[in-house]
């Protein structure tokens, strides 16, 4: 367990979940090729959660967040995103993509785009905001991660810390009811983790549907409600996280969590 | 601080930080460079040395020839007269006089003489639609002028009524007048069908006999000039700017093409590039200048250059796709996820995430593809067009310069170079503007 678990700083009491429903999976099943990578997962999101979910690497987390916003496509079950049906149609498609925001292991932000640019692309051209209000909006949220200095540089001019946030204020700009979060502190050197986890930690408060694959084990007991464990495509575990790192069920969850928390 | 190194305490703490010095006299200045860069071994030394004698022989064997040329005569012979009279029997001396005689041959074909003003009053108006586009710092409202551009340089350049081109441009305005009104009652795919499918409608059948009559009726316009009255530079800048002009929209979306998932524009981009990039350009000019006629209604009159710069541009469109392809690979895949996450369309993350950066990366193999076509329109030569070689040989078939070789092939290799390194030089200046922006 790494020092930052004692530095978070949460109020836990502000957390709240509703009962109404952000993501519902059901029996949902994907392949690569013959490759069985997601095995009959089931899986209710509800509005206000923090699901932190892991597990081994290829046991299937991140292609399983993937499928909620269609960067992997599923090929039986179903997935329902705020009342949209995930399929082939394009316009859900596009729909739940602007509904959802996604934040990358490596960022991903456009190299060629000022930060300003890179939080105001998709606001103007998939929202149709006009450039000044999308501009203030993005003002906003780049004084939100704390870096509003920073808006005139380019992506490559940036710490890995400061490019992740970014990238969380880029999602933000659309105003995303859920957010996906894929190892988002994984490529990062370790003085830069926490600062990404504080953005984070703020965006749980406000209320936001959270679903983080990490292995900040810190982060998931102290601002997850639920922690889904995944091993071999499927969810061996799922609990509060005071279970789950207290007293874990299976025999596969308590291996994961020796080799990970026991140096 | 010396005794910190006793082998007792190995504790070390710095209390002051060291400040910096200047470089050794040796390592700074003209020796420095001289030393690194020329003599930095033996081996180095005498390769020095052996490749200034080199230099040294190459301008001492062409130098005098170049200097002593003569500019003012009528003929080969002449210029041997004034040589031998200047410098002796048999000095070598270059005749540059055939240059000063024939340029206006060389540089416009057989265009009449008392219009060369069209031409060059076309080249200006190249020159100011092609600078807002390639620097940011004109100003955006030219852009305007660069729409309007071509039409009015084919209207310089061949003359005519200005109802040709009037009506060739009204059929883009019936196409951009498809995807403004009907997107919205019909649905993009319909109103994309129609932009395609009306204009070409139009142009078929409809713009020659409009045309003509507008052109009874209102006859404004310029005195004609036929394709076969173009040659020499003329003729290679036509073929070869409109070549550039058109085949990088059509490479770039074969490139898209060949990328595809859907199996039938995926195949189609690939059959087109691998059958145009396989054949010899020498053959795609035939076909261009006679088998066409057999395939074409009797009496059409497709105009010869019309068809070599067809057939250039599909030439140069299949290498265009393959390098833009390979600036397309060399992207992350982060990039289109992100713009996919962020829920923008394909052609949107296309023209505003992938293709700015593909593009970037692919602009040295774009920028040869071109120099490439550029210098390939001198085979058009075979086909019977009289670019500046084939004006060189009917220029030595006259009596006056019956035997001159190298003058000519100079000043046309010269005038191939400005044009090919100023490309060149552009290339470099976008490249170095875009990464300092990048970074």
């Amino acid at each position: 367990m790494t020092a930052l678990d004692t530095e978070l700083q949460i109020d836990r009491s502000k957390l709240k979940v509703s009962d109404e429903v952000a993501v519902q999976i059901t029996k949902m099943n994907k392949w690569f090729g013959t490759f069985h990578v997601l095995r009959d997962i089931d899986l209710t999101v509800y509005r206000g959660e923090r699901i932190v979910i892991a597990g081994p690497s290829g046991s299937g987390k991140s292609t399983l967040i993937r499928c909620i916003n269609r960067l992997e496509e599923h090929q039986s079950g179903k997935i329902e995103v705020d009342g949209t049906v995930l399929s082939s149609d394009l316009k859900n498609i596009d729909k739940v993509r602007s509904e959802v925001g996604m934040c990358f292991q490596h960022f991903n932000l456009f190299p060629h785009l000022t930060i300003l640019e890179n939080c105001t692309l998709a606001p103007i051209w998939v929202r149709k905001t006009p450039k000044k209000e999308a501009e203030e909006t993005a003002m906003h949220f780049l004084e939100k991660v704390r870096i509003p200095e920073q808006a005139d540089k380019y992506p490559g001019q940036l710490s890995g810390g400061q490019q992740q946030r970014v990238a969380i204020a880029r999602s933000l700009c659309m105003r995303p009811r859920i957010m996906l979060f894929d190892e988002p502190t994984s490529a990062l050197d370790p003085e830069m983790i926490k600062e990404v986890l504080d953005t984070m930690i703020e965006l749980a408060q406000e209320g936001m549907t959270m679903l983080c694959v990490t292995h900040e084990m810190g982060f998931a007991r102290q601002v997850a409600n639920r922690v889904i464990f995944m091993d071999q495509g499927q969810i061996v575990e799922q609990n509060e996280p005071e279970e789950f790192f207290n007293n874990p069920k299976s025999d596969r969850t308590k291996l994961f969590l020796s080799q990970i928390l026991g140096h | 601080m010396a005794d910190m190194h006793s082998e007792a305490d190995l504790a070390f703490v710095r209390e002051t930080m060291l400040a910096q010095k200047e470089p050794p006299i040796a390592e700074q200045g003209a020796l420095k460079w001289l030393r690194e860069n020329l003599f930095s071994s033996w081996l180095n030394a005498i390769l020095t040395v052996l490749s200034l004698l080199l230099v040294y022989w190459v301008l001492a064997h062409t130098l005098p020839w170049l200097l002593r040329g003569v500019w003012d005569a009528g003929s080969l012979a002449e210029c041997r007269e004034i040589r031998d009279a200047r410098y002796g029997d048999g000095v070598d001396a270059a005749c540059f006089a055939v240059i000063t005689d024939r340029w206006q041959q060389l540089l416009f074909g057989f265009y009449p003489r008392e219009l060369y003003w069209r031409p060059i009053l076309a080249l200006l108006c190249f020159f100011a639609a092609i600078a807002p586009v390639l620097f940011a710092r004109v100003p955006r409202q030219m852009l305007g002028f660069t729409v309007a551009a071509p039409f009015l340089i084919f209207l310089l350049l061949w003359g005519g009524t200005i109802w040709g081109p009037l009506t060739v441009a009204l059929g883009f305005v019936i196409g951009w007048a498809c995807i403004a009104f009907l997107t919205k009652p019909l649905g993009r795919l319909v109103a994309t069908i129609a932009a395609v499918l009306l204009p070409i409608i139009f142009w078929l059948f409809l713009a020659g006999p409009l045309a003509r009559e507008l052109g009874n009726i209102l006859p404004i316009g310029l005195e004609p000039v036929g394709s076969k009255d173009f040659g020499g530079f003329m003729l290679s800048f036509v073929i070869g700017v409109a070549g550039i002009i058109l085949s990088l929209p059509l490479g770039i979306l074969l490139a898209l093409g060949r990328q595809s998932d859907l199996f039938l524009i995926n195949k189609v981009s690939v059959g087109f590039i691998e059958l145009i990039r396989g054949v010899p350009l020498i053959v795609w000019l035939f076909t261009a200048s006679l088998l066409l006629n057999y395939f074409l209604p009797p009496g059409t009159n497709f105009d010869i250059m019309l068809r070599v710069i067809i057939m250039v541009t599909l030439f140069s469109a299949a290498y265009i796709a393959e390098v833009v392809r390979g600036g397309l690979a060399a992207l992350p895949k982060g990039q289109y996820e992100a713009a996919d996450a962020l829920g923008l369309d394909y052609w949107q993350s296309m023209r505003l995430i992938i293709l700015p950066q593909a593009l970037k990366i692919a602009i040295p193999g774009i920028v040869s593809t071109f120099i490439g076509l550029f210098k390939d329109t001198t085979l058009v030569v075979f086909i019977g067009l009289l670019d500046p070689i084939g004006l060189s040989n009917s220029i030595r078939a006259t009596t006056d310069w019956n035997g001159i070789y190298w003058e000519l092939f100079l000043f046309i290799g010269i005038m191939f170079w400005i044009f090919c390194f100023s490309m060149s030089r552009y290339s470099m200046y976008l490249e170095r503007k875009l990464t300092r922006e990048h970074r």
